[in-house]
């Protein structure tokens, strides 16, 4: 396992993965989720960049900052759907377009 | 001496100032006020006169001035002079004015309008004593035409009466002709010089920062005011029109102060006169000596045949400037002012009883009028006497002072004509003894048909009676100072005023001109003026006798019929009485001319000017009617137009915000897509 190819073909994989659930998740728990992968398809990006092409722990300590960060993210934004949920009782996003023109 | 000075100068406005305010409400109408402020003016003067004569320095002068104007360079001085010459004639104002206000008391007694006129008089005192103690131009032409706006207000006095009131803006107007040429002459000298100072003026003169014709000019035209002020030839019409002010003014402004001013300024200015400048003024001042005696000859109203005798003795004065005797012509401004303002008061004091012979008989004629008169004498004794005094003044009959004066300018005159080379100058001394001829004759006519023979009009001749005190009082100052003894003091030599006090104090202002090279210096030898001084002396004594001789033959006598005579030279006679057609020639050129013109303006103004303003509104209306379309039609359609694609525009693409934020990320992959498809490609 000599080539940082595989490493990214997983991390765009999980990347798009992601992106798709943001997408397509009617639910804002799993946007939530979409949004936790996304964040990991980036770690782990960071850390195959910081085996094969950087010589430091940059991005490893980068990696831990996002997981750090990740976990701050989803403990605010459950406690945002909480209160959505407390507002509309629905924590259905297309239900959510008080933003419409 | 300069306080004294300015006490002399500002009593008589304090005067006027009280007088215009509050004389209404004085006791007596306030006349005190006036009187006694030019009474202790007068004092003042005697004083400094004194003062003149015990120190006995012919250079005396002080000087004292006050920065007026003072805006970087430009830098105007306001400041009083006081020399020998200027004391002469500030006692010569003040005594004058002094007489004429006391006799004023007596001759305008209850006039409707009595503080107002003794308000005016000293506002003239005033604006006089002004004109003579300023060092500078520019103040002495403010005075000039402070004492101008007086003499209008005096002359228009009565103006009730339209011929007075017109007569006020005749003279006005008159004199600003001449005022415009001082006022031009001002600016040149200004302009060459920097400064109106007279001292600085000599200076520049004498270094030449003013020279050539330039000169010549500027002295001409400020020689123009002097005209216009003196009544000389051709603006001489104003002055026998000044008469329809009351009789004490004429005395005051019009014989012995205001007309002089012109002869005081022509005097303060002869430094600066070149030798062209000064023919000019003595050609002027000749002509109209002979001039306006032979218009005074026929004139029928006492106060007009005075006027002309003034116009004529300022003539005298004038020419004398011209021919270089200065003091003469000073001299002669002097005791001509004291006997004139005499003559003045004393036919007020005959008009004074004619008008009161008239109104207790109830005929309505004009008191001037000497044809109504006769005899008088009799009846008045202080005023014929009196009249008598100043006629042989003016006369020149040795023992009075009219003749040290009127001698000493004939003989300069005389003096100047034999030192010059072109034989046509001898026509100065022509023009000088001809009118004293003439003098002598009008002024014994006026004295025989007023105050000898029969009464014309008994029915007026029984009311005659004379003047009260207040009148007759000045006219004996009047005339003991026409009286050859206070002019030659301290010798007591009747025909000449050489060792007298004036001649010895009043020098001839040194020429600045003759520093300058290039031009004709007017020099005459002692030897000259000497047999010129002793043959004039003769000459004249001889011609004011003979005038006299033929007035008692003409008109005492009788040895002459006057009326067969008047016949036989009609033309002359009817020229001389119209005198000389001159207000019908200005009225026909001058006012007529101007009223032309005038019309021409008004059609122009009315038809040219109106038209073009009128046209121009057209043609900005219809512009502004079509602009006006454009903007609403084109202007504005190009405005709503860019409102309505914008509102549209975004009315269609409001929908793509749908409020999913879902959308708004596809949106941003979709760009982020885009934006790496083409960095890549």
């Amino acid at each position: 396992m000599n080539s940082i190819i595989p490493y990214l073909i997983v991390g765009a994989i999980v990347f798009v993965l992601g992106i798709f659930t943001i997408v397509y998740k009617k639910n804002a728990v799993g946007i939530l989720m979409g949004v936790e992968l996304v964040l990991n398809s980036v770690n782990i990006n960071f850390i195959a960049f910081a085996k094969f092409v950087d010589t430091g722990i940059h991005g490893q300590i980068i990696s831990i900052f996002v997981i750090i960060l990740a976990a701050a993210e989803a403990a605010i934004a459950l406690a945002i759907i909480l209160n959505i949920y407390r507002m509309k009782a629905t924590v259905d996003v297309t239900q959510l377009n008080k933003m419409k023109h | 001496m300069i306080t004294l000075a300015l006490y002399i100068w500002l009593l008589p406005l304090l005067a006027f100032t009280i007088q215009i305010f509050l004389g209404k409400r004085l006791p007596r109408k306030g006349d005190w006020v006036s009187v006694s402020a030019i009474g202790i003016s007068f004092a003042l003067s005697l004083i400094l006169f004194i003062r003149m004569l015990s120190n006995y320095s012919p250079d005396f002068q002080v000087t004292a001035s006050v920065p007026w104007i003072n805006i970087g360079q430009f830098k105007i001085d306001m400041g009083i002079y006081i020399d020998n010459f200027a004391i002469v004639m500030l006692m010569v104002v003040t005594t004058v004015s002094f007489l004429v206000h006391v006799y004023s008391i007596g001759y305008m007694a209850g006039d409707p309008l009595y503080n107002r006129f003794f308000a005016y008089l000293s506002l003239f005192s005033f604006s006089m004593l002004g004109l003579v103690l300023f060092d500078n131009l520019f103040g002495i032409f403010v005075m000039w035409e402070l004492v101008g706006i007086c003499s209008y207000l005096l002359i228009g006095y009565y103006f009730e009466k339209d011929s007075a009131a017109n007569a006020g803006k005749k003279a006005f107007i008159t004199n600003r002709i001449g005022d415009f040429g001082f006022l031009l002459g001002l600016l040149v000298v200004f302009t060459a010089i920097g400064s109106f100072n007279l001292s600085d003026v000599y200076q520049g003169v004498a270094q030449g920062k003013l020279s050539g014709g330039l000169l010549t000019a500027a002295g001409i035209l400020l020689f123009c005011g002097a005209i216009g002020k003196s009544a000389q030839f051709p603006l001489h019409v104003w002055l026998p029109d000044a008469m329809e002010g009351p009789t004490p003014v004429s005395a005051l402004i019009h014989a012995a102060t205001m007309v002089a001013a012109g002869v005081y300024l022509v005097a303060r200015i002869s430094f600066m006169l070149s030798f062209d400048a000064m023919l000019v003024v003595a050609y002027i001042g000749g002509f109209t000596a002979l001039f306006a005696a032979t218009i005074a000859i026929t004139q029928n109203d006492i106060k007009r045949v005075l006027a002309y005798s003034t116009i004529s003795q300022l003539g005298y004065m004038i020419m004398a400037m011209g021919v270089g005797a200065y003091s003469a012509g000073f001299f002669h401004l002097v005791t001509h002012a004291m006997f004139k303002a005499g003559l003045f008061l004393g036919s007020g004091s005959v008009i004074h009883a004619m008008h009161h012979a008239m109104e207790k008989t109830n005929v309505h004629e004009d008191p001037n009028d000497i044809r109504l008169m006769g005899g008088f004498k009799n009846k008045m004794p202080a005023t014929y006497i009196t009249f008598l005094v100043f006629t042989l003044a003016i006369s020149g009959i040795p023992f009075f002072s009219g003749f040290l004066s009127k001698d000493a300018i004939l003989g300069g005159t005389l003096a100047f004509a034999m030192s010059q080379s072109n034989p046509v100058h001898y026509l100065l001394p022509f023009f000088g003894f001809t009118a004293a001829i003439i003098t002598a004759f009008y002024m014994f006519r006026v004295v025989i048909k007023t105050f000898y023979g029969e009464p014309k009009r008994p029915d007026l001749y029984e009311h005659i009676h004379e003047s009260p005190k207040v009148m007759t009082v000045p006219l004996m100052v009047l005339a003991s100072l026409s009286i050859f003894i206070f002019y030659t003091l301290p010798s007591f030599n009747p025909i000449s005023a050489e060792q007298g006090w004036y001649e010895q104090l009043i020098e001839k202002p040194a020429s600045a001109v003759s520093a300058q090279l290039g031009y004709p210096v007017l020099e005459i030898s002692e030897q000259i003026e000497h047999s010129a001084h002793v043959n004039g002396m003769m000459i004249s004594i001889l011609f004011a006798l003979t005038g006299i001789a033929l007035a008692f033959l003409f008109y005492f006598w009788k040895k002459v019929d006057v009326e067969a005579l008047t016949e036989k030279i009609k033309p002359l006679y009817t020229l001389s009485y119209h005198k000389y057609f001159f207000d019908e020639l200005y009225n026909a050129t001058v006012v007529k001319g101007l009223l032309a013109w005038n019309n021409l303006l008004a059609w122009f103004d009315s038809n040219v000017i109106d038209g073009i303003v009128n046209g121009s509104a057209f043609i900005m209306r219809h512009f502004s009617s079509f602009t006006g379309k454009f903007d609403l039609g084109f202007i504005d359609g190009l405005v709503n137009a860019v409102g309505d694609l914008t509102q549209d525009v975004g009315q269609s693409v409001r929908k793509i915000q749908t409020g999913q934020v879902q959308y708004y990320i596809l949106g941003a992959l979709a760009g982020l897509v885009l934006i790496i498809v083409t960095v890549l490609i």
